[in-house]
């Protein structure tokens, strides 16, 4: 494809075609086709249940720790498909980071839930490790606010400050998107704020797909929307994606007209 | 309000703990009272650390017994901890439910066989093939680690096995989602995050070896002397006592219990310490 610059740099696409997932008998999403934009934010809007975090696991294979599930179609993440049979899914999801709903830091300190994932890639060095704990701290700009600290157990953090470490944590290991499962759900409305900040300093060079619940957050944050919904047999289907602009001013379908307006969800 | 019927009740239950509870103490204070004495006439230093134990002449010495005890439960903690560890760590991650669900319950049914019949199988096996293949009598410290060190599997395993499974699923997922192996994970996430459990069942594992009595007096060669080898016979704690008490009477049979009195002393700091690592997080 394109030439290769630094990790985060390149053009670099991700999407589906025609996803459908099933957890045994229970098909979970229908026929999902999506084009992601790179260095932009998508997110994933839609109702409760409809499916979301099941998309968004797809990009990164996290599905697979569930017993029963089955995909069929493609998902591509740099035009490969990431469900064949000889995808090195470890390096997929090095390169496919993820954020989760609660901060899921390990219990240990600050520091060593930052050199975990480099130093098992194989870096050993102390100093690279240190810069790279300081590179990526102040990427989410809580360098100045733990940067004395770093032996401190991480989850002695404020919860905000644990979900900035969580998305610090991914960043360590130099993805080239970023997952995000509804990361603000569990923070007060000013962490959910400088996340969101800090979201779209990191579009710059990350491209980052986002599930949220919170149609202001996708507003404020995102570029495109895609909007799913459970379809007659509770599948996940996705009825319109645009740029989020467009969906939330003139949504071209009806249902997500009633979604957006709240007349449902 | 409580009904009568139900204050009745709840009585009943606490008496029956409570006699549980009593029957600790009085073992405890049995003990105490029938071992203390010894202890102040030989004198706590020469009792604990004279080595020459000899009833007939009124020496009484256990320090061979404490070097026989700590040898074989080191041997036996040598043997059976990384078996342990391997296991616990394979049916915890590694294992299909099906496999799983055969050896989880056979792992169980080790706790069940009696030690009779492990010391026998010892006497039998064990001890022969150390005698051939590598020299000595063959009842040895190290015939007694490897049959202790089997009978510690099930605590070992099965505490080790719920601290890895109760650990949040969270922390798997963050792991996998840097891009670790599952063993990476493992290693630098799963284990230290489960060390505690994991250390507090050692030490069980390790009270369960330095109490057991009947296997080890089985394969151990009783000799009371402080062993040089592995291959050498040895005398513990607890066979010192399982062997002398059928004979024993006066001063001798309160050796017994002074020598009962410093393994009970062992075993509760054993198990204290378990409770403290479990406890700090």
């Amino acid at each position: 494809m394109d030439e290769r610059t630094s990790p985060g740099q390149k053009d670099f696409t991700i999407g589906t075609e025609g996803v459908s997932l099933y957890y045994g008998a229970f098909r979970a999403l229908r026929d999902v086709t999506l084009e992601i934009q790179p260095r932009s934010i998508t997110a994933i809007i839609g109702p409760s249940g409809c499916g979301k975090s099941t998309l968004l696991r797809l990009f990164n294979r996290m599905n697979d720790l569930i017993p029963g599930v089955r995909v069929e179609g493609k998902v591509l993440v740099d035009g490969a498909s990431v469900y064949d049979r000889d995808t090195d899914v470890v390096a997929l999801r090095k390169r496919v980071g993820m954020v989760f709903q609660k901060p899921n830091l390990f219990p240990s300190s600050v520091r060593d839930n930052l050199v975990v994932g480099p130093r098992q890639h194989g870096l050993k060095n102390e100093a690279q490790l240190s810069e790279i704990v300081e590179r990526s701290l102040r990427q989410v700009a809580l360098w100045d606010e733990v940067k004395d600290q770093l032996k401190r157990p991480a989850q002695s953090l404020s919860v905000g400050q644990q979900q900035r470490l969580c998305i610090a944590r991914t960043l360590t290991v130099e993805p080239e998107v970023i997952l995000m499962d509804e990361s603000c759900s569990a923070l007060d409305p000013e962490s959910t704020l400088r996340i969101e900040e800090l979201m779209h300093d990191l579009a710059r060079t990350y491209t980052i797909l986002t599930v949220t619940h919170n149609m202001e957050q996708a507003a404020r944050v995102s570029d495109m929307s895609a909007f799913l919904m459970m379809d007659e047999d509770r599948a996940g289907t996705l009825v319109e994606y645009a740029p989020t602009g467009e969906i939330f001013s003139n949504p071209k379908d009806k249902r997500t007209e009633a979604y957006i307006t709240g007349r449902f969800g | 309000m409580k009904s009568p019927m139900e204050r009745f009740t709840e009585r009943i239950f606490l008496v029956v703990a409570l006699s549980s509870l009593s029957v600790l103490a009085l073992i405890t204070v049995f003990i105490f009272v029938e071992g203390v004495p010894i202890i102040a006439k030989v004198g706590f230093f020469r009792f604990v650390f004279g080595t020459v134990w000899a009833p007939s002449q009124n020496l009484y010495g256990i320090f061979p017994m404490i070097v026989g005890s700590v040898a074989v439960t080191l041997g036996a903690a040598v043997i059976g901890v990384p078996i342990a560890l391997c296991c616990s760590i394979f049916l915890a991650e590694f294992a299909p439910a099906a496999v799983r669900n055969v050896v989880r319950p056979a792992i169980q049914l080790l706790a069940g066989i009696p030690s009779v019949v492990y010391g026998f199988w010892g006497l039998l096996f064990v001890v022969p093939f150390i005698r051939v293949y590598l020299g000595g009598p063959g009842l040895s410290i190290l015939a007694g680690s490897i049959i202790l060190g089997i009978m510690m599997l099930p605590t070992v395993i099965s505490i080790s096995e719920v601290s890895l499974l109760s650990l949040p699923r969270q922390y798997k997922e963050g792991a996998f989602a840097l891009g670790l192996t599952h063993w990476q994970t493992i290693r630098t996430v799963l284990l230290p995050a489960a060390k505690s459990g994991i250390v507090a069942a050692i030490i069980l594992g390790i009270g369960r070896a330095i109490g057991e009595t009947m296997a080890v007096i089985m394969v151990l060669g009783n000799a009371v002397a402080i062993p040089e080898s592995i291959l050498d016979p040895a005398r513990t704690l607890t066979t010192n006592i399982g062997i002398e008490m059928g004979y024993a009477s006066g001063d001798h049979q309160q050796a017994l219990f002074a020598t009962g009195i410093v393994l009970l002393a062992i075993i509760m700091l054993l198990n204290a310490s378990a409770q403290l690592a479990t406890r700090r997080k």
